[in-house]
């Protein structure tokens, strides 16, 4: 299928009348996912927006649940958000995160309900990039600028419109609700074409990589990456695969609640115990685990890399270290 | 679905303090519904998520035995914001509890087989919970002997004076209770734990041992030495912990998470983790 790109505006009020719609948005000088109601306010030609995706589904600070205590007893309410959603234009790298974090969020003993039920009610459609960034590496890491993975529709830009491809059976279904108009052979063809040329950094070699990992532990090599680093956790609060969180309560009087907010491994607090005792003291263990987390332990857990080449961590790093160097750095120790 | 963040609700029944610094007090806490108490199933080395409601949670080793019906029980001692809230809790207070969370001392894997438990300081809750359910009349035929080495700096900062009193007068467990230096009046035996157990020299199929860093390091080499092989001798760690379900990202181990793959493993296990808990 393929609508113009006059048309997106009308097709995305229309389609909020019924979904909440989430699109990038330039708001607070900077792209970012916002509901809108009406398809102008939708900025799909830019970018990646500053912050990852991940945050649609699991909030950067989030209620889980309310309580009131008063004499009778206490009262919870529990948070579930419902609402049936469309997040458009979301990137590939950003909806890969989604299929990677999909494993974090239900294992084998639990639920968690907060982001699964979103996610149940959530339609992605993806939007491939014509345009990869320079820090973008999506092509190295099994993903890529026209990777559909995780997108229940798949919208490639031709410049003047966008075909529109329906992935998921999710996808397809409301797709078929649009009645949009078909694309023909010429724009398939160019959609074809864009997809199979268009490739980000791809240069770096992720084979074999966990494996090697695993016997670095105690390596040297940990010794000196982190010298730069001063713990600012923006790589991983900016990273569409971290998924570490903290959990307090937040009371005034008798009402209280829950909440959760995003945590980084790069913070000294994060492992400290209440005894005083801290298993990763430094800079040192704290970069190790990032970088292990992310290309050995994910890989051990769920057999996938936890890194989809978004290239945030580097774009927005104060001190520039990057995780492309830190991985080649990696691939050439003997 | 079901939500495993909700706390269920329980009613404080004790606030007992355990230790003569009145660091530790104990928490005796029970259903405030029938059906939680049937829905509860847990076993011994399991921790639970302990709320009090406007401060937060907390993990703690469950210190109770499955045994002891319609209870639950946690010895927590003052460090945070909420141990310091839950310390100053009346009786009569509903609080939050949130579990059984993580694994459990492998006790049908241990059935038929002598057991040597050994605990330092405070560390001493979850394997309250073993003993007691061992000692349980429906379980003790199922294990064999039982031998406890328990130590802490002075007499006044063991906990559950009461039962070690009452399980030093039985003839089916060896309770040896150890303390630092010696003081007037304590009758038990004087020295670290690692001495303690090199003098018992325990010749039993398995050891459980849990206590701080330093004791479990300096006791490790003294159960090679008594011959205990790795995958015989089992230890329970902790970790910060947030989630308790394996999501939240803050307490692996490597690939493992202490709160969902343990707190409960063997050293075997541990051997072929980094070494950074």
């Amino acid at each position: 299928m393929i609508v113009s790109k006059n048309e997106i505006a009308n097709l995305l009020t229309q389609l909020a009348e019924t979904y909440r719609v989430i699109a990038p948005v330039k708001k607070d000088g900077m792209l970012q996912y916002a509901a809108i109601k009406n398809g102008e306010q939708a900025c799909l030609d830019d970018a990646n927006t500053k912050k990852p995706g991940k945050e649609i589904l699991f909030p950067q600070s989030e209620e889980l649940f309310n309580y009131t205590i008063s004499a009778e007893g206490i009262r919870m309410q529990d948070n579930v958000d419902k609402e049936a959603t469309v997040v458009f234009g979301m990137r590939p790298c950003d909806v890969k995160s989604l299929v990677l974090l999909d494993n974090v969020f239900q294992n084998d003993q639990y639920t968690d309900v907060y982001y699964l039920t979103r996610r149940a009610n959530t339609i992605i459609v993806g939007l491939g990039c014509a345009q990869p960034a320079a820090t973008c590496f999506c092509s190295s890491v099994g993903c890529g600028p026209f990777a559909k993975e995780g997108s229940d529709i798949f919208l490639t830009d031709l410049g003047e419109a966008y075909v529109i491809e329906g992935i998921s059976d999710k996808g397809k279904e409301l797709l078929a609700k649009l009645s949009l108009a078909e694309a023909g052979a010429e724009q398939k063809a160019a959609a074809a074409k864009l997809q199979a040329e268009v490739t980000a950094d791809g240069s770096i070699n992720i084979e074999g990589l966990a494996e090697k990992l695993g016997g670095m532990f105690e390596h040297p090599f940990w010794e000196s990456l982190h010298e730069k680093c001063i713990g600012c956790g923006a790589c991983t609060y900016l990273c569409p695969t971290c998924h570490c969180f903290d959990i307090a309560d937040e009371a005034k009087d008798c009402d209280g609640c829950r909440v959760r907010n995003w945590d980084a491994c790069m913070f000294p607090l994060f492992t400290l115990h209440g005894s005083g005792h801290n298993p990763r003291t430094g800079g040192k263990a704290r970069w190790r685990q990032r970088l292990m987390h992310k290309f050995n332990y994910f890989v051990d857990r769920y057999n996938a890399t936890a890194c989809v080449g978004c290239g945030r961590c580097i774009k927005n790093c104060p001190v520039n270290l990057d995780i492309r160097q830190a991985l080649a750095d990696v691939r050439a120790l003997d | 679905m079901r939500n495993p963040y909700l706390p269920l609700p329980m009613k404080l029944v004790k606030n007992f303090t355990e230790t003569s610094d009145k660091l530790i007090h104990t928490f005796t806490l029970e259903y405030l519904n029938e059906q939680d108490a049937e829905s509860f199933q847990y076993e011994p080395g399991q921790f639970a998520e302990l709320m009090v409601y406007g401060k937060g949670e907390a993990p703690f080793g469950i210190a109770s035995s499955p045994t002891e019906k319609g209870i639950l029980k946690f010895s927590v001692a003052k460090v945070g914001v909420v141990s310091n809230a839950l310390h100053m809790l009346e009786e009569g207070t509903i609080v939050g509890v949130r579990g059984p969370l993580g694994n459990s001392y492998p006790l049908e894997q241990l059935k038929g087989k002598s057991l040597t438990i050994i605990g330092g300081g405070f560390a001493f809750t979850t394997l309250r919970s073993t003993i007691q359910y061992i000692l349980d009349p429906a379980n003790r035929g199922d294990y064999g002997d039982l031998t406890v080495i328990y130590g802490a700096r002075n007499p006044g900062l063991l906990l559950y004076k009461d039962e070690l009193a009452a399980w030093d007068a039985r003839s089916d467990i060896n309770l040896i209770t150890t303390i630092d230096r010696e003081v007037e009046g304590w009758n038990g035996r004087v020295g670290f734990i690692p001495t303690v157990t090199k003098e018992v020299a325990p010749k039993t199929d398995y050891a459980i041992i849990c206590g701080p860093p330093v004791m479990i390091k300096f006791t490790m080499p003294v159960l090679v030495e008594c011959g205990f092989t790795p995958d015989r001798i089992i230890m329970s760690l902790e970790n910060r912990m947030k989630c308790g379900i394996g999501m939240c990202g803050r307490c692996n181990v490597g690939s493992k998470y202490v709160c969902k793959d343990g707190p409960v493993f063997t050293k075997a296990q541990l051997d072929q983790l980094p070494n950074e808990y």
